[in-house]
């Protein structure tokens, strides 16, 4: 396998709605993703079938990550110095850029050619395979999923599940095209082929990558889990490792941890546990035997200070990344993770997505609901996302000129008209007198109602308003009866 | 400024006027839903590991090391790599020694450095000892040491683990307490929960992703 | 109500509101109730509102229905139209001042006014004080009917199979399906019939089923599907946007199954209107 041909090529195309349309289209994506997900939810519901234990769980879940956001800087120092104290180069970044940076000056210093990845949501969001590869050092994916997604020059489409929108038929043929292996359908012949493919990697590796669960203060403790076994090999056989995480990812207390990891896998897996949980708190001691000789954490704002400015925002990032609102979603069950157009889908995505990239680059993605509440039901953190989607949506629409800046790309969704509207609208639910007049006129006019009124005709016929509201009726009725 | 100190005046500026949310950290949602008697944690910790594909053997302190062997023979392995400084490497080698006719031991002693494609391709088992396993979650609890390594619980198709019954424990919270975890951890701590496994095709369950394709945990009823 | 705790300190972190309790319920009925009828009811379906009316005056209920009443703001603010949302909250807010229940035959207006009026006037300390107080008496019809008015419905119709379509914001907010049902299962004729994926959202969402009609439409294809092969006779359901738009996609489709609200559903099959 060349390095070239792993080179992403990943290209987002059109709009958010016109990728929508297409992919709700594909009869084999919705089958995929509809299954998927309802084998989740039914995992999830198993899980935490005591909905008292859960309720409490996920109230103390979010108390732990409310707890770390109310002292997040004086955590991180705390963080950083107990990492360093056990060994441990702590980086810190505020751009994508700046992390990608400092990962390649490490990798340097090594004069490292290849690059192994355990999963990590992060190096998405530095889209470090490419910029490694445009340095023609390899990184490669070492999570099955994420390695399927890769050979395909796809990015993950669900952030636990990357490969979840393709079938094994589709798994099988992409082997057989770009690892010239045998065709099979087998699910376990597929996984030993990656195996095979991958240890290798990981044995040649000179520097492992990896993302970070959850960092605890306390003990300057990096902790990662998985059920593959790649994120310990990617952390331990190279002999240089480095975790890469987004800034809100420290708990003050190793305690915390407890809590919050039985919520992270019953939610996202429907697992008591998963099967490696895997704790780093420095690297290779003079006297061990394996292990990396070098530890780093590079430390990433990327937005993430923007949504911490504002009290309601700060609490998407309560996030523990598990994934249970997109499969608990409606939208992101019909249109899948690639839709989105970034590195996070469905309702997380949704809110912390803008904060990244800014709110103009995502105008579609906080209307992109339905506000059915699943998300928030289901957030193990009880982050309110629909109320965060629905203040998406007021900063979306507000006026450029707003004297009041509380994100990048604020107002991309402003129109005049619109808004003119909507003070019509106001206007008329203000004043009764109006109101009423509308009422009457439009119960009258209703024969006059065109058989085509925009986006709403496309599936449903034309609303009739009834022959009399129900002012008129009940004004009508109450009168009689006060008779009486 | 550098990044460090941009980005920590910002979140500072971000929580002025502001105090710390207190710690009501309530430990009884984390211990009350997960305590079992004594004599339950055997069976507690075996429905969960072997729902997992963990295979388990009840055998005693005495008899583990003829045990070991005779899973070696019924799995036709050709070697096993040990930890020879530990005192279950010592056992182990003094049965082999006995008993003459089994396959090779091999020890753990010098860096992986020395000899990483041997351990990668011809390394076929291992055995470890553990510090215990939870019974909430079916999970044993290894902290590699210098003496016993901590690839030789992940690269090894077969992983054969050592768990003495009376250090199953109730849940995680309660492993950390009794043994002070918070007040220092080593290098690597884990936590093994059966044998590696991937749902990423079709979620349909495959195991032996990258890590063991077989877990084999020894309970040593009498320890 | 989320966000009472943190006026006195704006920028400080948030933490996930107490446990819901259930709610408690006055002992006895009152003698007299507002009806806020809600705008897509006012105009699409007055008849559910008139049946509301009968349920409660058969109760021995007296039913006020202020005349100036419009819409309880949710389409400006789910748009994120605030200002827009409170303003048109405000001019509601003086109609029903009486010290007596609010009942409010849709589900999520109702939730509107229970649960985010606050989040609208959290910086109008007087105003809130006075939505708090709305929010303690406003009751959904079905929550109303059941709990407050305890009623005991005797069916009169003949054997139908029926499911029941709850809005999402309105079960999760106000235990809407719980409440309806509980009343259903009162009639001895009635057979609710489960449909898969009974609480998913039927693609509404107000604005979104405008703003989003292609995701939008695939929601309520797959929801109209599940009703079809449910084998219901007929949809019931308490929340009028629900309805507006499981009936305007069966009727585009040319299916002869229909939602009904459910005030009139228990009215009809209860003997009313005879």
């Amino acid at each position: 396998m060349s390095t070239q041909s792993l080179i992403p090529t990943v290209e987002v195309q059109d709009d958010f709605r016109a990728r929508a349309h297409k992919a709700l289209g594909d009869q084999q994506l919705r089958n995929n993703f509809r299954s998927a997900m309802d084998s989740l939810m039914t995992k999830r519901a198993v899980a935490f079938s005591d909905a008292h234990e859960r309720e409490h769980l996920r109230a103390l879940g979010n108390a732990i990550r409310a707890r770390a956001l109310s002292k997040l800087p004086d955590l991180l120092e705390q963080l950083e110095q107990n990492l360093t104290r056990n060994g441990v180069k702590v980086h810190w970044a505020e751009t994508v850029d700046e992390a990608n940076g400092i990962v390649l000056s490490i990798i340097r210093a090594h004069e490292a050619r290849q690059v192994i990845k355990g999963k990590s949501m992060v190096s998405e969001e530095m889209e470090m395979n490419h910029v490694l590869a445009e340095q023609g050092i390899e990184c490669l994916e070492s999570d099955m999923g994420e390695f399927i997604v890769q050979l395909d020059h796809e990015k993950p489409s669900h952030i636990i599940m990357p490969a979840i929108h393709k079938n094994a038929g589709q798994v099988a043929s992409l082997f057989h095209d770009k690892l010239g292996v045998e065709y099979t359908k087998d699910v376990d012949q597929l996984i030993q082929i990656g195996r095979r493919v991958l240890r290798e990697k990981f044995f040649e590796a000179d520097v492992g990558v990896s993302g970070v669960n959850f960092a605890v203060a306390e003990t300057g403790t990096l902790l990662l889990v998985e059920n593959e076994g790649n994120g310990r090999m990617s952390t331990t056989v190279p002999p240089v490792h480095i975790a890469v995480t987004g800034i809100e990812k420290v708990v003050e207390n190793l305690r915390d941890v407890v809590p919050l990891l039985s919520l992270l896998t019953r939610s996202a897996l429907g697992q008591p546990i998963t099967t490696y949980v895997n704790m780093i708190s420095g690297p290779r001691k003079a006297e061990e035997l394996d292990g990396p000789q070098e530890v780093h954490l590079v430390l990433l704002d990327n937005g993430r200070s923007q949504a911490f400015a504002d009290s309601e925002l700060r609490q998407t990032l309560n996030c523990i990344r598990c994934g249970a609102c997109m499969n608990h979603c409606p939208v992101y069950t019909r249109i899948g993770g690639h839709t989105y157009g970034e590195v996070y889908p469905g309702p997380i995505g949704k809110i912390i997505t803008p904060h990244m990239v800014g709110l103009a680059k995502v105008p579609d993605h906080p209307s992109a609901s339905s506000l059915c509440g699943a998300c928030g039901e289901v957030c193990p953190v009880k982050i309110p996302i629909p109320a965060l989607l629905r203040r998406l949506r007021e900063e979306n629409v507000k006026a450029p000129d707003s004297p009041h800046q509380v994100m990048r790309g604020q107002g991309s969704k402003y129109s005049r008209k619109e808004r003119m509207i909507w003070n019509v609208w106001t206007r008329l639910n203000t004043s009764p007198r109006l109101y009423r007049l509308f009422g009457f006129f439009a119960t009258r006019l209703r024969q006059l109602v065109p058989s085509n009124v925009g986006p709403w005709t496309q599936n449903h016929s034309a609303p009739k308003p009834a022959a009399r509201s129900l002012h008129e009726l009940a004004r009508e009725h109450l009168a009689k009866q006060d008779k009486h | 400024m550098s990044a460090k100190q941009n980005i920590l005046a910002k979140l500072r500026k971000s929580l002025t006027g502001t105090t710390p949310l207190a710690d009501n950290f309530d430990e009884a949602l984390v211990t009350e839903p997960w305590r079992y008697a004594p004599e339950q944690r055997i069976a507690q910790l075996r429905k969960l590991m072997e729902a997992v594909h963990t295979e388990i053997h009840l055998t005693t302190a005495a008899d583990w090391p003829q045990r070991v062997a005779q899973l070696m023979r019924e799995r036709q392995l050709p070697s096993l790599l040990i930890a020879p400084a530990t005192a279950h490497g010592q056992q182990l080698t003094a049965y082999w020694q006995q008993c003459g006719d089994l396959p090779p031991l091999k020890a753990y002693d010098r860096p992986v450095e020395d000899w990483k494609a041997e351990l990668f391709n011809d390394t076929p088992a291992s055995l470890t000892g553990t510090l215990g396993a939870i019974a909430a979650t079916g999970s044993l609890i290894v902290w590699p040491t210098p003496q016993e390594p901590r690839l030789m619980s992940l690269v090894p198709p077969v992983h054969f683990a050592l768990l003495n019954a009376s250090e199953i424990h109730d849940n995680f919270y309660e492993v950390q307490q009794k043994f002070s975890w918070a007040a220092g951890m080593p290098t690597n701590a884990l936590l093994i929960s059966g044998p590696s496994k991937t749902a990423d095709i079709e979620q349909v369950l495959a195991y032996g992703a990258h890590g063991p394709k077989d877990l084999v945990v020894l309970i040593l009823e009498d320890r | 109500m989320s966000d009472l705790f943190y006026n006195a300190v704006p920028n400080a972190t948030r933490v996930a509101p107490p446990l819901p309790q259930p709610r408690e319920y006055p002992q006895r009925k009152p003698a007299q109730v507002y009806l806020f009828g809600t705008c897509v009811l006012d105009l699409f379906y007055p008849e559910a509102g008139m049946d509301a009316i009968h349920l409660l005056e058969r109760e021995g209920i007296r039913v006020e229905y202020p005349q100036g009443q419009s819409c309880c703001g949710q389409p400006a603010y789910t748009s994120g139209y605030t200002e827009q949302a409170r303003e048109v909250a405000r001019a509601q807010l003086a109609l029903f001042a009486g010290d007596y229940p609010v009942v409010v035959p849709s589900g999520s207006c109702a939730g509107m006014i229970r649960e985010h009026y606050a989040d609208l006037f959290h910086d109008e300390p007087e105003t809130l004080k006075q939505v708090q107080a709305l929010a303690a008496r406003t009751y959904e019809l079905a929550e109303f009917l059941l709990h407050v008015c305890k009623v005991q419905l005797q069916d009169h119709g003949n054997p139908v199979k029926v499911a029941l379509h709850t809005s999402c914001s309105a079960r999760r907010e106000m235990n809407t399906h719980v409440h309806g049902r509980a009343l259903l299962s009162q009639l001895g004729n009635v057979e609710r019939v489960e449909h898969d994926h009974e609480s998913e959202c039927c693609g509404f969402g107000g604005t979104f089923s405008v703003r989003m009609p292609d995701i939008s439409g695939a929601m309520v294809a797959d929801k109209t599907r599940a009703l079809k092969d449910s084998g219901a006779h007929q949809v019931v359901s308490a929340d009028c946007g629900c309805l507006m738009n499981i009936n305007g996609a069966l009727e585009k489709q040319r299916e002869a199954l229909r939602g009904q609200h459910l005030a009139s559903f228990l009215w009809q099959r209860t003997g009313g209107g005879q």
